[in-house]
């Protein structure tokens, strides 16, 4: 057994609202670039629909993940290394850019800058490709809210797949009984196979946290890894001509705070926390011969970390103690491994990823509030899980390799959740009997409310911060002194204002947010020490320092009243300059 | 031999290798970003998939056949009895079908290029004057063979060329042999020499990094956090760590001994 630690993300689809808040922040944050406007690391997919690249999942197609020999090993799908060599020259299954989308821009100027006419001036939409007008036919999420499913429904692989099972008896019916929201992002897969695809061995997973990390000094653009993703979430950055992907945040990672898509998430439906997983088995879990027992292959992997031979052996590995607490306190293990709600999507692609899902009920409940049924009934929604068959093989498609019982037993588990924790807060007995009937206890169900319904920011995000000993191998150097209240924090060393080194742009961030999201004052005016940081200040209270203080009002006001004397008295200095050092210029 | 010979063919040689040699060193150590294929598939990809491989597979052979032409001696072939006729037969028809298998190749790649409007947009200058060198280069190759083939007074290049090479490797330049070569030889040198000089500086490098240790390397790289580099230096990396994942553990299943390999993970 080799005890290696995995930063892993579950999301709890119900709580999804489509608002796509996660890809917008995700991309103002990493995708911003020329070369990657195309590029989505985090997107939110509406289902049944294409995804992003359309069609994705067609790995008949697209080549993607892996599949076993006829010895019973682990091949990549789009072929051996020989067979990648010899397609280096063109790639025979890369998604081309209208598979993504064209994307585009308008022409704002023209609105501005256009000549008096009889017409309004219009705001062409231009390709960010080639400069040229160019005609909006796709987007990320052009099917957004099941948008054109009645024509392009069909196109959707697992659709297509069911179909085919039930010898077109599907019709259309479907699309219109339910849908919902999937967001995705990189799974950061224990066997990856983006980075077996590597001809360059660019790619690399972090032996620390798991995460799954392009070279970009190494990477030669070979662009195999776009072919070898299943999910598609590995992109060729046209400018650069280097592959890029999700970081899963990994700055934010390792000074403990959770990625800017969970932070930003509206309905706070994602969890973080680590697995502790056994290295050593992965790929052996990866090769199991039939692909609806992957799911158990994979929670194999996760070890228990209260057992005390995990621990020893996590502890001989090099897994801190603190690690070693927060995989005990992770929201994502009891999801997972504990309760068993959350699922890896498409475990049959073998590359056994690390961002679960809790399937959606509300396709269920939806429907049965519909027609008119109770929705939080417990014999209604148990019986609309095993009547409702058509959800559910499409969840079972993408989340068990297609075993519906398996989707089943945890949609039962959501509906007993919801049956059971009605009748707590109406004030009635809870019925032992709910939970009974889907292999839990009172106390599970609920764990699992707690965690699904009202878990804070810190029992949603359990992320230890790279190791204290580690801290000089972290992207910013960090200061000796940047202990909690120590003269580092705050940017002050002992010599004053802006003495001592520079603190990393991160920590001072992890600072202000932790202010903000934990501390009593919303501003986080204390840790800051009277410091104001414009990047992080979102309109959200006063910052002491940022405005000058009203005069005759509190200790300060003599110094402050001085001060805007003498700046109203001089014309050519505003008094909105600030006050925060007391030599500031004027 | 006069001066212009001697700077020609025993000087210029080893300013293109020290070139060559330096300019990749330097570009290895500092312009890793850089170091790319530039593909542009994301953008076009049916003509490129005819017009790419066909060029690279053919330059390739165009390589091979220079190695043979070059490095082999005529004794050497003349010893295992192959006649002079039959060695220029094989070495045209091979020669002239990668050529211009080559040429093909480059030109729709060209085409495509100026045709496909994103392709175009994202060609830059250090492109071009890439895309000159190459087909000059290749033009000169090819017009030295249909000359030999078809010009009675061309010198056999076996005789000239070819040892002036060999010796440029022993640092005892044969500057006399090249300069009896036919001028469609010079051309064809000197053009040869002027793109390996300015290889470095352009989108070629790719071909230096070609990824054979594909073949070798695990296909799970681990690696520790600590190991990536600091800004402005550069760590010598093996790349990857041996963590059990075996590539077929489904017909082997080793299992190690714990932790007795030096690829640990965590700080030491």
């Amino acid at each position: 057994m080799r005890v290696m630690s995995q930063v892993a993300m579950v999301m709890t689809l119900d709580k999804c609202i489509g608002c796509h808040t996660c890809s917008v922040t995700c991309k103002q944050a990493w995708t911003n670039r020329a070369g990657t406007e195309y590029v989505w690391f985090n997107n939110v997919e509406t289902r049944p629909g294409q995804g992003y690249p359309r069609r994705y999942e067609d790995q008949d197609r697209w080549k993607g993940g892996w599949e076993l020999n006829k010895r019973g090993n682990l091949k990549l799908k789009s072929g051996g290394r020989l067979k990648k060599l010899a397609q280096l020259f063109a790639s025979p299954v890369q998604p081309e850019l209208k598979d993504y989308y064209e994307p585009w821009t308008y022409d704002y100027e023209n609105l501005v800058n256009a000549p008096a006419s009889d017409d309004f001036p219009v705001a062409r939409p231009k390709s960010l490709i080639t400069g040229k007008d160019t005609k909006i036919e796709w987007s990320a999420n052009w099917d957004d809210d099941l948008g054109g499913a009645t024509e392009m429904g069909h196109l959707d692989p697992v659709v297509e797949k069911l179909r085919k099972d039930a010898n077109d008896r599907i019709k259309f019916e479907f699309e219109q009984t339910f849908m919902f929201y999937l967001p995705r992002l990189c799974e950061h897969c224990l066997n990856p196979s983006c980075m077996a695809s590597c001809p360059s061995g660019a790619i690399y997973k972090r032996t620390e946290d798991g995460i799954v990390l392009v070279d970009q000094d190494r990477c030669r653009g070979w662009r195999q890894c776009i072919t070898g993703c299943p999910y598609k979430k590995i992109y060729y950055n046209h400018k650069s001509g280097k592959a890029e992907k999700c970081t899963f945040c990994y700055p934010r990672i390792e000074v403990g705070i959770p990625t800017v898509c969970a932070e930003t998430c509206v309905g706070r439906m994602r969890y973080i926390g680590i697995f502790l997983y056994d290295a050593d088995k992965v790929t052996q879990a990866a090769a199991t011969p039939n692909e609806q027992d992957l799911y158990e292959a994979q929670l194999d992997l996760m070890l228990d970390p209260n057992d005390p031979e995990v621990i020893e052996a996590a502890r001989r590995d090099g897994i801190p103690e603190d690690w070693l607490d927060a995989a005990r306190k992770s929201p994502v293990y009891a999801l997972a491994k504990t309760l068993r709600v959350a699922l890896p999507l498409h475990p049959e692609y073998r590359t056994m990823p690390m961002v679960w899902y809790v399937p959606p009920l509300s396709p269920i409940v939806d429907l049965l509030k519909e027609q008119g049924h109770d929705g939080e009934d417990p014999e209604n929604l148990f019986g609309a899980i095993e009547s409702l068959r058509i959800p559910v093989e499409y969840l079972a498609e993408l989340f068990t390799a297609g075993d519906t019982e398996l989707i089943t037993d945890v949609l039962r588990k959501l509906a007993a959740m919801r049956a059971y924790m009605r009748d707590i807060t109406l004030g009635d007995e809870p019925d032992e009997s709910i939970a009974e009937a889907v292999g839990m206890t009172g106390a599970q169900i609920k764990q699992m409310y707690r965690l699904m319904a009202i878990a804070k920011y810190d029992e949603r995000y359990v992320i230890p911060a790279a190791h204290v000993e580690d801290a000089h191998n972290l992207e910013e150097i960090g200061c000796s002194l940047d202990v909690d209240g120590g003269p580092g924090m705050g940017q002050t060393g002992v010599f004053g204002e802006a003495s001592g080194r520079p603190a990393p742009v991160a920590v001072e961030n992890f600072a202000a947010l932790k202010a903000r999201q934990r501390g009593e004052d919303p501003t986080g005016n204390d840790q800051l020490a009277g410091r104001v940081n414009l990047l992080n200040w979102d309109g959200n209270g006063t910052p002491s320092g940022l405005f000058p203080a009203r005069i005759g009002q509190g200790s300060e006001a003599g110094e402050d009243a001085a001060s805007l004397a003498a700046t109203s008295s001089n014309p050519g200095s505003r008094p909105d300059q600030g006050t925060a050092g007391a030599d500031g210029a004027r | 031999m006069n001066v212009i010979d001697i700077l020609l063919w025993g000087v210029l040689p080893y300013v293109v290798m020290l070139t060559l040699v330096g300019g990749l060193i330097w570009r290895y150590k500092y312009d890793q970003f850089g170091w790319t294929t530039r593909s542009s598939q994301l953008y076009e990809s049916r003509l490129l998939r005819i017009a790419s491989p066909l060029f690279h597979f053919g330059i390739l052979a165009v390589l091979a056949g220079h190695i043979m032409g070059l490095v082999i001696p005529k004794s050497w072939t003349e010893a295992v009895g192959m006649s002079e006729h039959a060695y220029h037969f094989l070495a045209l028809s091979i020669g002239s079908v990668a050529g211009v298998g080559t040429l093909v190749g480059l030109v729709l790649l060209i085409v495509r290029r100026r045709l496909t409007g994103p392709v175009f947009m994202a060609t830059t200058n250090n492109d071009k004057f890439m895309y000159v060198m190459l087909v000059g280069a290749l033009l000169a190759g090819l017009a030295t063979t249909v000359l030999s083939v078809f010009d009675p007074s061309t010198v056999d290049y076996r005789e000239t060329v070819s040892p002036w090479f060999r010796s440029l490797w022993i640092l005892q330049p044969d500057v006399g042999a090249m300069a009896a070569a036919s001028t469609s030889f010079h051309v064809h040198v000197l053009w040869g020499m002027a793109l390996f000089a300015v290889w470095p500086f352009t989108r070629l490098v790719h071909a230096f990094t070609a990824p054979l240790h594909y073949l070798f390397r695990p296909y799970i790289v681990y690696r520790s956090r600590g190991d990536s580099p600091r800004a402005g230096s550069v760590d010598i990396r093996r790349g990857w760590e041996p963590i059990g994942t075996q590539d077929r553990a489904g017909s082997r299943r080793r299992t190690r001994p714990p932790r007795e390999h030096s690829g640990s993970t965590r700080a030491k």
